[in-house]
């Protein structure tokens, strides 16, 4: 047992201290500018910005090749915090943020396709074939991606509403 | 030196893993729709098959054998493929991140290709010397890296004809997998 056991575990031992080696090497120099950014974003690769990835959206940021306003899901929250970021000129005009949304799924109209929950890149939508699907509403960022594929148009983004927890008074009008 | 080129082209083309022996048919499927992803793949490999062929001679001579150990052939040999293609992967994104962006998954799976471990084990069944193991895993990259580029060539050609409904896709490209494995078998007068 035990002589079987001792050259496998020294076998590994070696070559996980050569892999070792060999990553601190060959290690790929990513800019810290461009992480720190990829850490603000989603991060749920929903690829509404033309990209992707959030990785590659990053890159493209950090790069000039993108507006800071570039991410929807992230709306004005994540667009401030690249642009404080990164130190450039925020154009909020140009940035539709009608605040934070959340899908809905009209039941009477779901036909149970799968495909909006296949689709989801937060895993935010439960149902099986044939059944009714539902959103988890804490789960959802809003992406649109299952809005864009459900067959009977019975998805829509609707704004969260207040819970008592959340709301608060509005602003004071002159 | 003659021996050794005879079995870098036996190898190659009269016993080609892929056609011949149907080693390693995951990427034939899998990488083969585009010339520069089949390209690389084939390299990626290439480098794989000769690094792994010559480490688990090593393994098996200087380890296992001496030992007594044969009876962990397998296990050990996957160890060192797997560690193996854990370093072509580190090499790769180093070296060209467009190659690693278009090999994706497939890059990790050359661990799972049935030839690196094929031909690890027919070295050791065969008995070959040093050398011999790594001409035998070379010349078998080589033959893997020439199908899969004259495949992709032919999926390019299919990609744009007219192929019947019912064949479209990939049991087309399995008919024509099949006719240059036909195709291959002439090498065997060669032999």
């Amino acid at each position: 047992m035990l002589i079987s056991v001792m050259p496998l575990t020294f076998l590994g031992l070696i070559l996980g201290l050569l892999l070792g080696i060999a990553s601190r090497i060959l290690k790929v120099e990513r800019s810290s500018i461009v992480e720190d950014i990829e850490q603000l974003l989603p991060g749920t690769q929903c690829g509404q910005c033309g990209n992707p990835s959030c990785a590659a959206a990053a890159q493209a940021v950090v790069d000039g090749e993108l507006k800071a306003t570039f991410c929807p899901p992230g709306g004005r929250a994540v667009a401030e915090a690249i642009a404080i970021k990164l130190g450039i000129p925020l154009d909020l005009n140009t940035l539709c943020d009608e605040g934070p949304k959340v899908a809905r799924i009209n039941e009477a109209l779901c036909i149970g396709c799968t495909r909006c929950f296949k689709i989801c890149p937060t895993d935010a939508i439960l149902g099986s074939a044939k059944h009714m699907h539902v959103v988890f509403a804490d789960a959802c960022t809003a992406c649109g991606k299952c809005e864009a594929v459900c067959p009977t148009e019975c998805i829509s983004l609707e704004p969260v509403q207040p819970t008592l927890q959340t709301w608060v008074w509005s602003q004071p009008a002159l | 030196m003659s021996d050794y080129i005879l079995l870098l082209v036996s190898t190659a083309l009269v016993n080609n893993v892929i056609l011949i022996k149907f080693l390693g048919l995951c990427p034939l499927m899998g990488v083969s729709t585009k010339m520069d992803g089949a390209l690389g793949m084939g390299l990626a490999t290439t480098f794989v098959l000769s690094l792994a062929a010559a480490a688990s001679w090593m393994l098996e001579n200087w380890l296992l054998n001496p030992m007594g150990l044969q009876y962990l052939r397998i296990l050990a040999f996957i160890l060192v493929i797997a560690s193996v293609v854990q370093f072509t992967e580190m090499l790769i994104r180093k070296i060209s991140p467009p190659l690693y962006q278009i090999l994706g998954i497939y890059l990790p799976l050359i661990t799972t290709n049935c030839a690196v471990l094929g031909v690890a084990l027919l070295n050791v069944q065969n008995q070959h010397s040093f050398i011999q193991s790594l001409m035998f895993g070379f010349g078998s990259a080589m033959g893997f890296t020439l199908v899969l580029v004259l495949f992709a060539g032919l999926r390019e050609r299919l990609a744009v004809l007219q192929v019947p409904e019912l064949y479209k896709g990939a049991p087309i490209a399995f008919i024509v997998a099949g006719l240059l494995s036909v195709a291959f078998m002439g090498f065997a007068g060669l032999a």
